[in-house]
């Protein structure tokens, strides 16, 4: 069985700071990690590596030094990695990046894709069902769990928005991850070690296999008018008193408002 | 693409076990507004199984024209079915405007729908308007919430955004309001359908209300503790007539079930008054809740990022002040 993974390299959404002065992000010193969903959908994928023999390659699209999240899935334990790194597929919107990363996809073989469900700097939860759809082929997102029969039918458990479906697949298709669903495995010492010495494969817009019209900005049915900072309302008074003064403020607040 | 010939907003109206949720209105509510200043029409689709009396009322939150597709394929979402049905519309009837809810439906159909008709998508927009020359505004949070961007889709149709269920306001159901009701028939390509079987499905929600749909919330984070602290919460909501909700931390705590969580990754709230309580503000969190209409934060450290949202911010121990406040205003409603 092929496995592939698609991950991304994202900033550390949790670690962004407002300066309460300005209402601005501070971007300065935010750490650049694999993203959460992505990481869930390798250690999936790993599990199967070690239960199906199934050999595992996993792919990201980005600038160079997303070369280290690749580094860290080889210390993980992946067979393969490719980085899709080429300034014309820069610009793109979730449509363009989905078809650069379905193009690169055409050229592999795989039973299984795996994607996170979302990347936390965008939340669009959109690139995974584009590619599947875009190979044409089915797709379960929201994956809470996932089991194979060892031949071509995947169980798959998934979120909905009261509960959960538990869904059969056959491949070739696409599942969209949880990081909510599975602890990822640590990086083995080893691992580490070796990460270094293997070879990511960097590929270019010309490795891949998609029209140039579907790739980057001019692929992207979308664009960005503007983007300007969220508007703060200016905070209201804090009070720092005792317990019985606070409840006393409150329900002032409260009758003047007529909640009570 | 001649997006000339594309006109009217769609709005995909999503219903579970034949329940209209309450996005879908919402949208209807926005659709509205939209449609009357272009001067078009609003039409919104509803899949299912048995369905059909369901028209009415979307007529009477806003619809002019309401497609049905009633088939046994769309008995419970499916990617694949929902996706042949509401592309065939798109492509037979191309819409300028189609819009989804962001619910976990609407967040794996919407791109689906979107590589299939070749078409932009926004997702999670918390403002929708109409620029000078008719197109579509979308604007919604990025970069995990403090940063706002404005996207437009200029040369594809329809123009797609997902919408969070709590941020639009539906329209007070006139039912007196008339429209079109069209039985819509779908070819169905079954081989492509059947690739993807449903052996089980569980409804395991508990919560009794929707909290978006809730005038007063008393929230708890870390600070509150315990499912303990909870309870003083809980009696705190139910003087007020409210519902408790929670932030993420007490939710991957197990503390609280996931749909009483507020935030990014919860749903987006705005009540008339949201009580804080133990609650640091991450951007995640203010996220869902800053537009409430009057916000209290009670928190130990008088730099918690919750205060610079809050309407009075409380420097304090909420297991103190929680309890206190709920026996003054127990005893203030016996008057």
């Amino acid at each position: 069985m092929n496995i592939i993974v698609c991950i991304k390299q994202v900033p550390d959404t949790t670690e962004v700071k407002i300066n309460p002065q300005t209402g601005t992000l501070i971007r300065e010193g935010v750490p650049s990690i694999m993203n959460p969903d992505d990481k869930g959908g390798l250690e999936f994928a790993l599990q199967l590596k070690d239960k199906f023999n199934a050999h595992v390659t996993v792919i990201t699209m980005g600038l160079p030094q997303a070369d280290a999240i690749l580094r860290e899935a080889l210390a993980m334990g992946v067979d393969r990695a490719i980085l899709l790194t080429d300034r014309k597929l820069g610009g793109a919107d979730t449509l363009a990046t989905s078809n650069a990363i379905a193009g690169a996809l055409r050229t592999l073989e795989y039973d299984l894709v795996v994607a996170g469900r979302q990347a936390i700097d965008g939340d669009t939860a959109q690139v995974g069902p584009q590619i599947a759809e875009h190979l044409d082929i089915p797709q379960v997102s929201y994956l809470e769990d996932i089991d194979f029969d060892g031949n071509k039918t995947f169980t798959l458990r998934k979120q909905t928005d009261d509960g959960y479906q538990v869904l059969q697949m056959d491949a070739p298709c696409l599942v969209t991850v949880l990081a909510s669903a599975v602890k990822p495995r640590y990086m083995n010492m080893r691992g580490i070690v070796e990460a270094y010495q293997r070879e990511v494969e960097v590929w270019g817009a010309d490795r891949i296999d998609v029209a140039e019209d579907k790739i980057g900005k001019a692929g992207s049915p979308t664009s960005v008018m503007k983007a300007f900072p969220k508007s703060l309302k200016p905070a209201g008074a804090t009070f720092e008193v005792s317990a019985e003064e606070a409840v006393d403020i409150i329900v002032e607040k409260l009758k003047e408002r007529h909640i009570i | 693409m001649d997006i000339s010939q594309y006109k009217d907003i769609y709005v995909f109206v999503e219903q579970r076990d034949g329940a209209v949720q309450s996005v879908g209105l919402e949208l209807l509510g926005k659709a509205r507004e939209l449609a009357d200043r272009v001067g078009e029409k609003v039409v919104a689709l509803i899949l299912g199984k048995g369905i059909s009396d369901k028209a009415q009322e979307l007529i009477a939150a806003g619809a002019d024209k309401v497609l049905v597709v009633d088939n046994e394929y769309l008995k419970s979402y499916l990617t694949e079915p929902y996706t042949q049905a509401v592309s065939q519309i798109i492509l037979e009837q191309k819409p300028a405007i189609l819009l989804l809810g962001a619910t976990i439906i609407g967040r794996d159909l919407a791109p689906r729908l979107s590589a299939r008709t070749n078409t932009g998508l926004t997702a999670d927009c918390t403002q929708l308007e109409i620029g000078e020359s008719g197109e579509l505004l979308m604007t919604r949070p990025a970069f995990g919430g403090n940063l706002m961007a404005t996207i437009l889709c200029k040369n594809h149709r329809p123009q797609m955004s997902t919408v969070r269920p709590g941020v639009m306001q539906r329209i007070a159901p006139d039912v007196s309001r008339k429209g079109e009701i069209v039985n819509y028939n779908v070819n169905f390509d079954k081989a492509k359908i059947n690739r993807v079987r449903i052996v089980e499905e569980v409804k395991e929600c508990k919560c009794v209300a929707d909290i978006s749909e809730s005038k007063i919330l008393v929230a708890g984070g870390r600070g509150v503790g315990n499912a303990e602290g909870f309870n003083k919460l809980r009696a705190l909501a139910q003087t007020l007539g409210g519902e408790i909700a929670a932030s993420r931390a007490m939710v991957d705590a197990g503390i609280i079930e996931h749909c009483s969580q507020v935030g990014q990754t919860g749903k987006t709230v705005r009540p008339e008054l949201y009580i804080a309580c133990g609650i640091s503000g991450a951007i995640q969190h203010l996220a869902g809740m800053e537009e409430s209409e009057y916000i209290i934060a009670i928190n130990r450290d008088k730099y918690a990022p919750i205060f610079s949202v809050a309407d009075i911010g409380i420097v304090g121990d909420v297991h103190k002040i929680v309890p206190l406040l709920n026996e003054k205003i127990k005893n203030i409603k016996k008057f």
